[in-house]
């Protein structure tokens, strides 16, 4: 285990929110088609109010925080704000489009010893990324400033959301990124309006899409692990968590709500009201998401995907349930592997992969 | 003989978790944990104070520790933080930390 992933594990057993992302704002000066966010501004933080609350977080023992969106440079004061959590020693991560970012910024944000940024570029052309962003010359104002960040050796990441509007762009993307010289991420994960509308969801790639991207050895190196079927979970297994959220991980809106995560809109509580520790430690939701193991899930509990699911429990409250099945999850675990997941049996909803027979019969090997 | 300083890298990002020091050099994202003594040492780096002085009033009265075994085991970590830009050493006392 790296030194890392010791440091993680022990946040996680002593219940410390090693990381933090923190929205600054929910204004945007693009308007994307797969956005989940309301851009009105209906009373954010103040510059002081984020600084109190940073100087919460470092003495709670946040070490990784990241400051995202919205559009992060719609704030006026945000390298104010970076400045701010550098001079308390966060770890500090920047998700933007960076349309706002030219030279002197760039230049700035190394000066503040920022650890990475990352940028969503949708496709590696013009006209398909400013289709989805809404923004005209968006993709050109992009690439300018992951120029200015890379020169100035900062570590950049391209983020690129799989939906159907540039299904076909992912590896056109991945090579941009690789001739450019920075990071290259993918997730082909589309998530509800925050209000509930659900309309947005039919951006998201069909099922049958998955397999190009699961089996496609560039986006993931180690496929036949990646790929394999699961192994029957263990007894430790069902005694283990989903993920981070509310262990060793939660998300602060622009307005000082306090959730598990940004993808588990369940109100824990609010920063303007309450100390930072007092909702971490006492919040009744924040205990409820993370007493939930995997043996109390309805249905995955009985999944042979238990241990190696990526069921996200913020997917499944907005389905209803968090102790629930996400189906969104359900359908990477089968494209991934190729067996159906408890909840597609019980919804009748499996089929097997076309390329790869479930059931493979091999010789037997035949002494001579 | 002349005295030692330290002081924090402005660079680097660190945070205590459960008694030991998590650091990371935001250069090339190289991590590191510090143990208790490690830590001690690395909290008294106000650029000022010598690391003689780190060593006796910090880790001797506080850790059972030989005062040439702990002075000499403090060099090697300074060295060996100083070699990842973490740390940084000098036989003068630094100006002003925060200006770092």
């Amino acid at each position: 285990m790296s030194l890392m992933a010791e440091a993680g594990q022990k946040a996680f057993d002593l219940g410390v929110p090693l990381a933090v992302h923190v929205d600054v704002t929910y204004r945007c000066n693009e308007r994307c088609v797969h956005c989940y966010l309301d851009h009105d501004d209906h009373g954010e933080l103040t510059t002081a109010e984020i600084k109190g609350v940073l100087d919460q977080l470092a003495e709670a023992g946040v070490f990784f925080l990241t400051f995202s969106g919205g559009e992060v440079f719609m704030r006026r004061d945000f390298l104010e704000l970076v400045e701010y959590a550098r001079r308390l020693m966060f770890v500090v991560k920047i998700k933007t489009n960076a349309v706002m970012i030219g030279a002197a910024e760039a230049q700035r944000i190394r000066a503040l010893n920022v650890d990475t940024i990352q940028i969503s570029v949708y496709s590696h052309r013009p006209e398909v990324h400013d289709a989805i962003t809404k923004l005209p010359h968006s993709f050109e104002r992009t690439l300018k400033a992951i120029c200015f960040l890379r020169d100035q050796g900062l570590r950049v990441t391209i983020a690129n959301v799989l939906m159907t509007a540039n299904l076909r762009d992912q590896e056109g993307t991945q090579k941009l990124a690789a001739d450019l010289g920075v990071h290259y991420t993918l997730d082909p994960t589309i998530t509800p309006m925050m209000d509930g509308d659900t309309s947005v969801l039919a951006l998201r790639i069909p099922g049958e899409e998955l397999p190009d991207v699961f089996h496609n050895p560039a986006l993931v190196p180690n496929q036949e692990e990646f790929c394999a079927p699961p192994p029957p979970p263990s007894e430790e297994d069902l005694e283990g968590y989903s993920c981070s959220a509310g262990h060793s991980f939660c998300y602060i809106s622009p307005y000082g709500d306090v959730f598990p995560c940004v993808q588990f809109p369940l109100p824990t509580g609010n920063i303007r009201r309450q100390k930072f520790l007092d909702i971490w430690n006492l919040s009744p939701q924040m205990n409820e998401v993370r007493s939930i193991q995997a043996k109390h899930l309805t249905t995955c509990s009985s999944c042979s995907h238990v241990s190696s699911c990526s069921r996200c429990p913020g997917l499944a409250y907005m389905e209803g349930n968090m102790r629930g099945p996400s189906t969104a999850d359900c359908e990477k675990s089968f494209y991934r592997t190729g067996v159906p997941t408890a909840n597609m049996l019980r919804q009748g909803l499996a089929k097997p992969r076309s390329t790869v027979p479930l059931i493979q019969i091999r010789p037997l090997a035949v002494p001579a | 003989m002349s005295d030692t300083y330290i002081a924090r890298s402005s660079a680097i990002a660190a945070r205590l978790l459960a008694g030991e020091m998590m650091v990371m050099n935001s250069a090339d994202s190289t991590f590191f944990t510090l143990n208790e003594v490690a830590t001690a040492i690395w909290q008294a780096a106000d650029g000022h104070t010598p690391l003689r002085e780190i060593v006796r009033e910090r880790i001797c009265e506080q850790f059972d520790v030989e005062p040439a075994q702990a002075q000499a085991d403090a060099e090697q970590f300074v060295a060996d933080l100083s070699s990842h830009g973490i740390l940084m050493v000098s036989d003068h006392p630094f100006a002003n930390e925060a200006s770092r």
